[in-house]
């Protein structure tokens, strides 16, 4: 095979067009690569990805997919070249004309369908509230944005009931939007498809405006990300551990249940930590719970390992020694802990799929810092039978 | 009525790209008191000159306009042109329509407009100009250099060999700056203090060269020509003038301070010398690491020495200088890289600075040029890390142009004095320079290893304890390249000195976003800055080898005598005055002078203007109630007159 190319710069032209502006301004220094988390255990390599960009040679979309949009090359990059942005514009440019892969094409064809990635009923979508929950007025305070997959996914809607209860607690003022909302497009719009995006994002605007939303609450650090830099409006929007932690420090909520002394480590998801520069209002929430000692894993804050789901990750297969949770989960069992405590739906679904077949769940749980709290308040949102987390 | 010539400069196209310069004589012609207008191609030749002075001539001008570039370009040369025509320098106006026109703008409609509208004010104003004579004043032959390193010592022997009288100002104990820290020097890896001390002492004993260690300037007055200047005598302990070097006292010491000079790899005695070859090599002592000012008792220095030169009592002491010009050389530092916690500086035992590893090469070091790690083995692998805070946004965007070289001067002393594995992480190998090129070959052909690739992190290993991973991606397969080894160094960025915006307040001179100086035009003045009389050199400037920095030392020597060398100078004549009859005696001007020139003389309650500080910057007259202040060359009617001629547009 020869092994001539011709820079072919109409296609760099196109993902500088579709938003990869920064492929101009790398030098190549391999920073971005030698940070990546999979570039130890896979053969995604990013700084290959731009050069190939910045030269439109053909075989980028052989590797166009393996970025999880964890930033951690961003955030080190000696260029300030927003990786992200570049990763999204190829997939945009590339992704046209049967080039999704398999493992994407019920997630984008759900998404485009019924405006979840669940393939979940739009009409469904607040059954896991079960009616005993509101629905956002205009007089509430609080919009508690419920994310598909706390809507839909069945480990995660747990963690719904978790929040709203929480809320209750607190005597907050809040409601959950009606049906009329759907998914954030957070996901579909790393994986490249920008129009999608849009209609998704039209529709969340077409029901803030016209109930006059405010203030609203996360639990996914994807939407929190998606709604104060994607959107365009100002909201006024705070994650769910933040909230939380400043509901203790009032006195607002107060832990009882001694935990006798359990281990918990934390992991800091992508968009919440480097995404949104949110890293203690977690872990002062899991350090007010009595009884609980707090054990950091190696690569913590700043330099969190990601879990492998964000940027359509968690749609994809990824083959055994090629998943980046496991190696979380490594870490995680690594300290000691018996609960593995973070605060995305995304990376408890990574998680879970791991202490599954790494069949260690014997060891360690996942679980939300909500559902510590919770747990702490002696507050029980579980049928009677089947409960996974009494395990600790 | 006044007689009013307007020349328009084309300068080739970069004028007139973007203006009309036709149609701006043509407008200018129809002016007022424009008796003559014309545009020319290139102004600032000789034909344009002699334009200007025939018409000066044919059409009796008594004012010149000049539209063309900035004034700090040419207002010199077109000043010489009408003065040797017979008119008074000040009479000219130029009218700046390259650089607040031109280049700023695409749209030639713009660009003319904007053009109009400035020289229609620059007649308004031209108008009312009055003939100004400039003064004279008298030059002080002394020189003061700020900063003891390899640029101030040899800028000081340079204009001392002159003959002239020169200050060199140290705030350390010693001089000889980073220089005195190095074992060898690339390309030719001269030892560095070889060629170094020979120069220290020649300072120490020149008759014209007045050593002023452990000293730091704490009031600038003055101006080019006539500096006054204050320069703070830091306590000593140890009187100078009594000391002759013996050091017994630092053999005797028990107190234990941080090493400056060994980068604070070993502990040094509380009175001391930082090393060896120090100049002066009298001791001072370290306050706090004296055991007698910590705790009150000891003393022991006192009772060793025979000379009675031991003085706990010593105080700081202020000493006025007098000088013509000053040259700044007062270098840089290193970035502290232990916030980049990605390369484990400070964390890790085995990662150690560029300056670090310079000590460990130099026989007057912590190991006596042994190199061997903390723990007091030799390495057996060692990675050297390029551009760490460098060409790096997140820090500090410039390259720092000598590390590529340090890097391989590195590689070549750890191979000569050790069996380690060398390995190089860079991103580009830059090796401008006289030789430079070759050493790099030489190094490559030392079988050192080369890995084109940024080190993206330092870990502990998990399986050798003690041993660090550095992790990378070659960049030239694609691999991702885990390395053990036990010795990393990083080569930071090269930063101003800590304390630069501080002395760039003293001296009124600017810096950039990072503090290092701004020098007067980044190609043409490199050494001159916005201060008239103060010149910088070396690394204080901009990261720069050895060589370049004599370069630009023996520059600015020549630049400084350049001012000292005269008797007499002539100074701008645009200063100002006060009209004591209107004066209120508010003395707002005398608060908001930058130059200390307003005085407010209390006996007869009017402010008064000392016109040898005066720069003409017209703060004092705009802030002026009554208008007793006038400013020479911009009075109110004159600024007055322009604004208006602009505002028709």
């Amino acid at each position: 095979m020869s092994q001539a190319v011709t820079p072919y710069l109409e296609m760099s032209q196109a993902i500088i067009e579709a938003g990869g502006e920064a492929l101009k301004k790398c030098y190549q220094c391999g920073t971005c690569s030698g940070t990546c988390p999979w570039t130890p255990i896979t053969n995604f390599n990013i700084r290959k990805l731009v050069r190939y960009g910045q030269l439109g040679f053909d075989g980028i979309e052989d590797f166009m997919w393996g970025c999880s949009t964890c930033k951690f090359c961003v955030d080190r990059c000696p260029r300030g070249v927003e990786l992200i942005d570049i990763v999204t514009a190829i997939r945009n440019v590339y992704s046209g004309g049967g080039m999704l892969p398999q493992s994407l094409r019920s997630f984008v064809g759900s998404l485009a369908a019924r405006g979840n990635p669940w393939s979940g009923d739009p009409a469904k979508r607040n059954d896991w509230a079960k009616e005993k929950y509101p629905l956002y007025k205009k007089e509430m305070e609080y919009l508690f944005w419920t994310c598909c997959t706390i809507c839909y996914d069945p480990r995660n809607t747990r963690l719904a009931r978790a929040t709203a209860e929480l809320l209750n607690q607190a005597a907050l003022s809040w409601g959950i939007p009606s049906i009329d909302v759907n998914c954030c497009g957070e996901s579909v719009r790393k994986v490249g498809d920008l129009e999608l995006f849009e209609r998704l994002k039209n529709t969340n605007l077409n029901y803030f405006q016209a109930n006059s939303v405010a203030k609203m609450i996360t639990v996914s650090p994807h939407c929190l990300v998606t709604f104060k830099k994607e959107y365009g409006e100002d909201y006024n929007i705070v994650h769910f551990s933040e909230l939380l932690a400043s509901l203790i420090k009032e006195g607002k909520l107060k832990p009882k249940k001694d935990f006798g002394g359990i281990k918990v480590t934390y992991h800091d998801p992508c968009y919440l930590g480097r995404h949104s520069g949110i890293y203690d209002a977690p872990r002062d929430v899991i350090k007010s719970l009595p009884g609980v000692e707090l054990v950091e894993m190696k690569r913590n804050r700043e330099q969190s390992m990601c879990c492998g789901g964000g940027g359509g990750g968690l749609w994809m297969e990824k083959l055994k020694g090629e998943r980046l949770s496991d190696l979380r989960v490594e870490e995680a069992l690594a300290t000691g802990a018996n609960v593995l405590a973070t605060a995305c739906p995304y990376c408890i679904t990574m998680f879970e799929d791991s202490i599954r077949t790494l069949n260690v769940d014997d060891k360690i749980v996942v679980k939300d810092v909500t559902e510590l709290l919770l747990e702490s308040l002696e507050i029980n949102i579980d049928e009677p039978v089947g409960d996974m987390c009494e395990i600790v | 009525m006044s007689r009013i010539g307007v020349f328009v400069c084309h300068c080739g196209l970069n004028i007139a790209k973007t203006i009309r310069v036709s149609e701006l004589a043509e407008f200018a012609s129809t002016l007022p008191d424009v008796v003559v207008a014309r545009d020319y191609r290139f102004m600032c030749s000789t034909p344009g000159q002699e334009m200007i002075a025939n018409d000066i001539k044919e059409h009796r001008l008594d004012r010149v306009i000049v539209t063309a570039c900035s004034p700090l370009m040419h207002e010199h040369t077109f000043r010489k042109v009408i003065e040797k025509a017979g008119l008074n320098q000040y009479m000219l106006t130029i009218v700046n329509i390259r650089e607040q026109v031109s280049w700023v703008t695409s749209d030639i409609e713009e660009g003319t407009a904007k053009a109009k509208a400035l020289l229609n004010g620059a007649v308004y104003r031209a108008r009312l100009l009055a003939p100004l004579s400039s003064r004279v004043i008298d030059v002080n032959s002394g020189v003061m250099i700020v900063g003891g390193g390899i640029a101030g010592i040899q800028a000081a022997l340079e204009l001392a060999n002159t003959g002239k009288k020169v200050y060199l100002v140290e705030k350390n104990s010693t001089i000889g700056g980073h220089m005195a820290q190095f074992d060898k020097t690339f390309p030719t890896l001269d030892c560095s203090a070889c060629i170094l001390t020979p120069k220290m002492d020649a300072v120490l004993q020149h008759p014209n060269i007045t050593l002023m260690t452990y000293c730091e300037i704490s009031e600038v007055k003055g101006f080019v020509g006539n500096f006054d200047i204050k320069v703070r005598q830091k306590a000593r302990y140890v009187n100078h003038d009594k000391c002759n070097a013996c050091l017994a006292c630092t053999e005797k010491c028990p107190g234990k301070g941080i090493s400056e000079w060994d980068e604070g790899l070993v502990k040094r005695k509380a009175i001391h010398i930082p090393f060896p070859q120090a100049v002066p090599q009298k001791p001072v002592i370290d306050r706090d690491a004296c055991t007698y000012f910590l705790k009150g008792k000891c003393r022991l220095c006192e009772k060793v020495c025979e000379q009675k030169a031991i003085d706990f009592e010593q105080q700081d002491t202020f000493i006025d200088v007098k000088v013509g010009a000053v040259i700044v050389a007062t270098g840089y530092n290193l970035m502290d890289t232990s916030p980049l916690v990605q390369y484990g500086y400070g964390k890790y035992p085995g990662v150690y600075s560029a300056l670090e590893a310079e000590r460990l090469f130099n026989s007057a070091g912590p190991t006596s040029g042994k190199v061997t790690l903390r723990d007091g083995k030799e390495p057996q692998a060692i990675a050297i890390l390029h551009c760490i805070g460098s060409r790096d946004k997140n820090n500090y965007e410039h390259c720092s142009r000598v590390c590529c070289m340090y890097s391989l001067k590195f590689a070549h002393l750890f191979k000569e004095k050790t069996s380690a594995d060398v390995y190089q992480f860079y991103i580009d190998i830059r090796a401008a320079g006289k030789g430079y090129e070759e050493f790099y070959n030489r190094i490559i052909e030392e079988d050192v290893k080369f890995i084109r690739g940024k080190v993206a992190r330092v870990a502990e290993s998990s399986d050798e304890p003690g041993r660090l991973i550095v992790e990378a991606e070659d960049t030239i397969t694609g691999k991702f390249v885990q390395l053990p080894v036990d010795m990393v160094v990083l080569s930071p960025a090269m930063i101003p000195r800590e304390d630069s915006k501080e002395v760039g307040r003293l001296f009124n001179l600017s810096t950039d976003k990072h503090g290092f100086f701004m020098e007067r035009h980044p190609k043409l003045a490199p050494l001159s800055t916005m201060s008239e009389g103060i010149f910088i050199a070396g690394t204080c400037q901009s990261p720069k080898d050895i060589p370049d920095t004599v370069a630009q030392a023996n520059g600015a020597a020549a630049e400084a005598l350049t001012i000292v060398s005269r008797e007499k100078m002539e100074l701008e004549a645009t200063t100002a005055m006060v009209n004591p009859a209107s004066c209120c005696g508010c003395q707002n001007c005398v608060r908001v002078c930058p130059y200390g020139a307003p005085l407010f003389n209390y006996e007869k309650g009017v402010s008064e203007i000392n016109e040898a500080l005066c720069k003409g910057c017209g703060l004092c007259a705009s802030v002026c109630p009554t208008s007793a202040i006038i400013a020479r060359h911009f009075t109110n009617e004159q600024v007055l007159a322009e604004i208006e001629g602009l505002m028709e547009f």
